[in-house]
């Protein structure tokens, strides 16, 4: 339905086309590494989470692989950028592909997007899978759709990883 | 060169500011590295709060050999090897956890947290001689220094104590981090490098290093904590502690959490400081909290696999010739502000793990050496640096510069001593 449909005065659903939309234009971005596009998609208080546990515990009260305030994001992406990062100058190049999804409508426009994302990286000769969870609470703001939330549960998660150079 | 096939031979390798490159690359190295070191010395394999209860355990090695820290109904700590003494089938696989009996799940035997048999499904065809008393998980010997928990398969070696020596003291200096409550492990980040064991174990005592790869985890600090972590230029220094245990301080200030405690309160913890105050904390308790929350200035390598590092415990684990696991494990506060233990968690994230902003650019700096160390047929490791003693130092007269390898040095004369005795 399209907005001028509207007949409540303030919910717009987040149709799956404009999620997955979204969600594929960040994925070509991390994959471009163009990370200045990527931090204006969160919203300002917007948090981007790496989880170790599998459970869906207190992500704040429990130790992450990323948890990432405003603030934190723009730091990792001068890291990244710099130059001076061993690990990421050369960073390992990525190609990733996000399917499986399934959406759920929240109160004040906004909804829940759970997909599937695998991730191929590779660099000096090594290929590595990376398979995760990926979920993604976006908001429509007046300048369409943002991340409020985006939380990447590696399917490895709890195992042991390797230096990772650049955002899952 | 051609490699010295006896174990006096692997002497040769270690020189008093050298060592030879084939101490990463040769599995037969590797090998003698399994028997003549990780099985004839203390081995850290937990902390005390990981098994915090009775019928709790958790995962760990002894070199390669996977094992299980328990703790028994009588609260008595074990390690014991993770084999079903039946058909050799691992009786665990789950990390950690509570449980009162570990079942084999090949054929059913069951045994207790002390590794006692307990019982074996239709055992009256075993024949009556069949003595459940001769099969219980091989445990090794088991010692704990304050709340560090080591295993040795020698029954013969000096006690745990002993072989931390000099080292005891800077342990004791370390769980000052638990500001008056016990330390706790809050977890741990996981990763592996393509690398060999001792090139991570280099890296600990390594201050040389830490300004040139870290440099973008310097730049993302306010301009305060950058100071505090100008390593180089405070007066810091690197010391032999005997037994190949070194010490790097890299922040004399910061080496007793307990003392200065009416400085400034640093910008970087203002907040934390007026959220333990508004929680009822005494203008005391806030202080000592956030000094403790901000970690130590100094980093204990205990030889072979375990240091004591700023604000965590850093494991490593020989997985092969070129391959090596690191734990990097978060510790807090038990029982203490949970504010105090979220800064923790955070701090942790920044530096540490697989995206941390100084773990990956080590780990690459270690796989680094490791490729380039394919490179020519006959050279050597340097670990010369900073031979000299400092004249009139604080800290004494066996001491030398913060940057100095002599931590390294330290590491690889027990290692030769190990290797050819």
């Amino acid at each position: 339905m399209s907005t001028s449909e509207m007949t409540r005065e303030d919910v717009a659903a987040i149709t799956l086309d404009e999620a997955t939309t979204f969600i594929w234009r960040e994925a070509e971005i991390l994959d471009r590494q163009d990370y200045k596009a990527w931090l204006p998609l969160f919203t300002p208080d917007g948090l981007y989470v790496i989880p170790i546990e599998r459970d869906t515990g207190d992500r704040a009260g429990e130790l992450n692989i990323a948890y990432d305030d405003a603030e934190m994001r723009a730091m990792r992406v001068k890291r990244l950028k710099s130059g001076f990062s061993i690990s990421s100058a050369p960073s390992a190049r990525t190609v990733r592909t996000t399917s499986r999804f399934v959406i759920e409508q929240g109160k004040d426009n906004s909804a829940i997007v759970r997909c599937a994302q695998m991730l191929v990286e590779y660099k000096f000769e090594r290929t590595r899978v990376v398979g995760a969870d990926v979920t993604y609470r976006l908001v429509r703001g007046p300048e369409g759709l943002r991340m409020a939330r985006k939380e990447v549960l590696l399917l490895n998660s709890d195992d042991p990883l390797w230096g990772v150079g650049y955002l899952f | 060169m051609d490699m010295p096939t006896g174990g006096a031979g692997y002497g040769d390798l270690v020189q008093d500011d050298r060592v030879h490159t084939a101490l990463y690359k040769d599995p037969a190295i590797f090998d003698e590295e399994m028997e003549r070191i990780f099985k004839n010395t203390w081995v850290w394999v937990a902390h005390a709060s990981e098994v915090p209860r009775k019928n709790t355990f958790r995962k760990s090695y002894v070199g390669k050999q996977p094992v299980i820290v328990t703790r028994d109904k009588e609260e008595k700590v074990h390690v014991l090897l993770n084999r079903c003494r039946h058909r050799a089938a691992t009786v665990c696989e789950k990390k950690a956890g509570k449980t009162s009996v570990f079942v084999c799940p090949y054929h059913g035997w069951s045994y207790n947290l002390d590794g006692k048999l307990r019982s074996v499904p239709h055992q009256a065809v075993y024949g009556e001689g069949f003595d459940k008393d001769e099969f219980p998980l091989v445990s090794l010997r088991t010692e704990e220094y304050n709340g560090m928990i080591f295993a040795t398969f020698r029954d013969d070696i000096e006690p745990l104590e002993e072989f931390l020596g000099a080292a005891r003291k800077w342990i004791d200096l370390f769980m000052k981090q638990g500001a008056g409550y016990p330390v706790k492990t809050l977890g741990e980040h996981q990763f592996r490098f393509p690398g060999n064991w001792k090139i991570q174990l280099e890296n600990t005592t390594d201050a040389y290093h830490f300004p040139i790869v870290h440099k973008t985890f310097l730049d993302s600090l306010d301009a305060e904590t950058e100071n505090v972590f100008d390593v180089l230029g405070q007066g810091g220094w690197v010391e032999d502690l005997g037994n190949g245990h070194s010490l790097m301080v890299m922040i004399p200030d910061l080496v007793d959490l307990e003392e200065n405690l009416d400085a400034p309160i640093p910008e970087r913890f203002a907040e934390l400081a007026e959220e333990l105050r508004a929680e009822g904390h005494s203008d005391h308790e806030v202080r000592r909290i956030v000094r403790a929350v901000g970690g130590g200035g100094f980093n204990l390598n205990l030889f072979p696999n375990v240091a004591c590092s700023m604000a965590f415990f850093r494991v490593l684990r020989p997985v092969s010739v070129d391959e090596t696991e690191i734990r990097h494990i978060a510790i807090g506060m038990d029982g203490g502000p949970e504010a105090g233990n979220r800064m923790r968690m955070r701090l942790h994230e920044h530096f540490q793990g697989p995206m941390g902003f100084g773990s990956p650019d080590d780990a690459e700096g270690w796989e680094r050496v490791q490729r380039g160390s394919s490179a020519g047929d006959d050279l050597w490791i340097l670990v010369n640096r900073g031979k000299e003693p400092l004249v009139g130092h604080a800290a004494g007269s066996n001491v030398t510069d913060v940057s100095a390898e002599t931590g390294m040095r330290a590491a690889y004369q027990q290692w030769k001593r190990m290797m050819s005795a």
